[in-house]
């Protein structure tokens, strides 16, 4: 396979926009960036930049490793991601209102029916609700990767609840903070006004009638994987940082107790899946949502961000038919690509995917953070007929997509520098007309030699990311 | 403020003081321990320090006997044992973790490095690097909590909920402290010399012995032991001090419910005030002291009430 270096061309030059950082790297001596990439390390432990890993010893914190090459995007190249995660997080909001609206979409045939209202995470109760500026996903996180010819994809939208942009915030802090000189040498566009950004979007999406919105991040509690982030932002736009156990509803009003009694609370920031929301509507078991607040949700006297329901819209299963969507609402091309996907329910695309299992990747439709898929060309025999026997089981359940030869950049390993994979995450933030995102984004590398997951679960690092000003 | 964020907060702050004091209290028996005395007078002060934490059973169920190295193994380093030294450090972490974004960030990573410190300390290597040193370290690690805490925090309702947790803690304490020596002292009052050490080295765990020398001038009497650790106004770890910062705090935050509680800290405080050590020695020490434990922790229950779990959300 081909692979894209972001750092150098196909004659092993340096591509324009690393020149400055390579002279520096040349430059530096290598005692200096050893003894600079530890102290990264335990700045990052010191302030508690950690994250808990599901499945392992219970409490237990990881860091995520930082890596000190940046990943660099040249003014260009951004503008035209900026574009096409523009129109696409505009398409996508308005088929989230559709779709809980009049429908028009699946009138029209675009997209079977019975895809978008039998899918687990259409939620039947968001029908007519009319959520403020007609947003659902104030907050998206878009995975891009780049393949072989240097061509961007989309690989999937995050509409509930994505994370990771705290350490895009503190990768900068990081940095800037080892290496100022660098700084000096390159023109990167700034990140560090996105808390800012978040409390302005949230602000304006507060329920009609309020002028001075009392706004809160609510968060699963500490022994969730992001709860770093949660505080994190809680902290940045000087708003409280909530548990479900906060907060309680009374007469369809939310209230925070406080010390001084009941407070009003307009808008949440919700770190919490839908399931969890709200006991009495959803899963009962759930201790960390609040009984009641769906139907002040319904009755519009609160605001949550991301809205209700905003995972039918990520969902695998309608990821294909997002270039439809833009086409259908905005009656554009679409500006990014989206990653060739076969549908296993359908039986050509099925037939297809199981002649071809060790060239594909195979995903489960509702599975996410790099759990339970396939990366065919790494897999073992084994791991291939075990798959072939789930998707026979169930083709419904499952995607594939050719496997994309993931553009690298050159990362610090065990044995000095070398190419490792990665993706990006721009976080795109929504209200009304309005689009925006900080240039960049969070950029994820795979540590493990050929490894195609970046997700930090699977021990996945980070890289800071920079957009560079003409 | 969050109910919630105040009952962290406030939590963060006892177990800090409490991880120093029962540092101060485990160092003063140690000390006295060191000064020749019978075996039976030695295992009567580690056996005082397992029954002031009603921790008996807890004990006995993994040690075979008590004495010192037991003893200071199950306080300094167990960490089944929820009283000991290390969960007192990780329950102040852990309260500090819930509020990270509440307190600055100096302070969380106060104490959090303070907690990944005593993580990697096992009982071995305190032991064996002196474990004076240690109990130095743990007061060092509070005192520093407590200066940033000063030096950083904006002086709002956090800082009111976090002063109220130290002293009451660190009166409770003290109470404890005094409470379990003086008896142990008074009954072989007759042994002479070594009582000048372990009065003095009372003193010493509470830092008062250079204070007691500036405010008496004399010799070291039992009664004026008493007398500076609970009545004394200015000095900061004597009762009277504690509910003089307890009570200007609470008036603080007072809120639409907190009325009674806020007249039982200003009872106790008046009494303190208003009070003669002669009168709270004939009434029997003891006495005097159990009384003043349990009014400071119903103090505790009614904050905990009035602002931290409020059970009424009417109100």
């Amino acid at each position: 396979m081909n692979f894209y270096n972001e750092m150098m061309d196909a004659n092993d030059g340096v591509r324009a926009h690393y020149k400055a950082y390579d002279e520096w790297l040349k430059a530096t001596p290598p005692e200096r960036i050893a003894r600079k990439r530890a102290e990264a390390d335990l700045a990052f432990h010191r302030v508690g930049i950690t994250f808990a890993v599901y499945g392992e010893e219970a409490g237990k914190e990881r860091l995520i490793p930082f890596d000190i090459i940046p990943r660099i995007i040249p003014a260009n190249e951004w503008k035209s991601l900026q574009s096409g995660l523009r129109q696409r997080v505009k398409a996508l909001n308005m088929f989230l209102w559709d779709v809980y609206h009049d429908q028009e979409i699946l009138k029209a045939g675009i997209i079977p029916a019975e895809q978008v209202l039998n899918n687990a995470q259409y939620r039947p109760v968001m029908k007519g609700v009319d959520v403020p500026g007609r947003i659902y996903a104030h907050i998206t996180g878009v995975d891009i990767v780049r393949a072989g010819a240097g061509e961007f994809y989309v690989l999937e939208d995050n509409l509930r609840v994505p994370s990771g942009v705290s350490y895009m915030l503190e990768d900068r802090k990081m940095m800037m903070r080892l290496f100022p000189e660098l700084f000096a040498k390159h023109k990167v566009a700034p990140v560090q006004h996105y808390p800012d950004m978040l409390l302005e979007k949230l602000r304006a999406v507060s329920p009609k009638g309020v002028s001075n919105p009392t706004v809160v991040v609510l968060t699963p509690g500490a022994y969730n994987s992001a709860y770093f982030e949660h505080t994190f932002l809680a902290q940045q736009m000087g708003v409280e940082l909530v548990e479900g156990r906060d907060l309680f509803v009374k007469d369809e009003v939310v209230y925070m107790r406080t010390t001084q009694g009941p407070q009003r609370v307009d808008v949440i920031y919700r770190r919490i899946d839908d399931d969890f929301l709200d006991p009495t509507v959803f899963r009962a078991d759930s201790a960390l949502g609040v009984p009641g607040i769906l139907k002040a949700y319904q009755a519009g006297n609160v605001t949550l961000a991301n809205a209700i329901g905003t995972g039918v819209a990520d969902d695998k299963s309608i990821y294909p038919y997002v270039p439809d969507m833009i086409k259908f609402y905005l009656g554009e091309e679409p500006k990014l690509n989206n990653v060739p996907t076969y549908m296993c329910r359908k039986p050509e695309d099925l037939k297809y995917v199981l002649d071809h299992l060790p060239e594909l990747v195979v995903k489960e439709v509702h599975g996410a953070g790099g759990y339970g898929m396939l990366v065919g060309p790494a897999s073992t025999k084994d791991q291939i007929e075990h798959f072939r026997k789930l998707l026979i089981e169930k083709p419904d359940g499952y995607i594939a997509q050719p496997t994309l030869a993931l553009s690298n950049c050159p990362t610090f390993v065990e044995e000095g520098i070398a190419p490792r994979h990665l993706d990006l995450r721009p976080f795109v933030l929504s209200s009304g007309e309005c689009v925006n995102m900080v240039p960049g984004g969070l950029t994820r590398v795979a540590l493990t030699k050929g490894s195609l997951v970046v997700n930090s679960s699977q021990g996945g690092g980070t890289k800071d990311t920079w957009v560079l000003e003409d | 403020m969050l109910s919630r964020t105040a009952d962290h907060l406030f939590w963060m702050s006892r177990y800090m003081e409490r991880a120093e004091n029962l540092a101060r209290l485990l160092d003063v028996t140690w000390q006295m321990s060191l000064v020749p005395q019978s075996l039976d007078v030695a295992n009567q002060s580690w056996n005082a320090i397992i029954a002031l934490n009603s921790l008996e059973e807890a004990f006995e169920a993994k040690y075979s006997s008590v004495n010192a190295e037991n003893v200071l193994r199950f306080m300094v380093s167990d960490a089944d044992n929820y009283a000991s030294i290390h969960s007192c450090l990780r329950l102040a972490r852990e309260n500090a973790h819930a509020v990270r974004g509440t307190i600055t960030t100096e302070m969380w990573e106060t104490l959090n490095s303070t907690w990944l410190e005593a993580r990697e300390k096992s009982f071995e290597q305190i032991w064996g690097a002196g474990i004076g040193d240690f109990f130095e370290w743990v007061k060092m690690r509070s005192s520093l909590t407590r200066g940033t805490t000063l030096g950083t925090l904006l002086q709002d309702e956090s800082y009111n909920f976090i002063r109220i947790g130290t002293l009451l803690e660190r009166a409770d304490n003290t109470a404890r402290i005094l409470d379990v020596k003086y008896h142990v002292l008074r009954t072989h009052e007759d042994e002479g010399a070594t009582d000048f050490y372990e009065w003095g080295a009372l003193l010493r765990s509470v830092s008062a012995f250079e204070v007691y020398r500036k405010v008496y001038r004399d010799v070291i009497t039992p009664d004026r032991v008493a007398e500076l650790l609970i009545l004394n106004k200015d000095m900061p770890r004597s009762l009277h001090f504690c509910m003089n910062s307890v009570i200007k705090n609470l008036e603080l935050i007072a809120n639409r419910q907190s009325g009674e509680t806020t007249r039982q800290a200003g009872l106790l405080h008046a009494q303190l005030h208003y009070a003669r050590i002669e009168d709270i020695l004939e009434q029997g020490l003891h006495e005097w002291l159990t009384d003043f434990m349990d009014r400071i922790y119903m103090l505790g229950d009614g904050i905990s009430k009035d602002f931290l779990v409020p059970m009424s959300e009417a109100a």
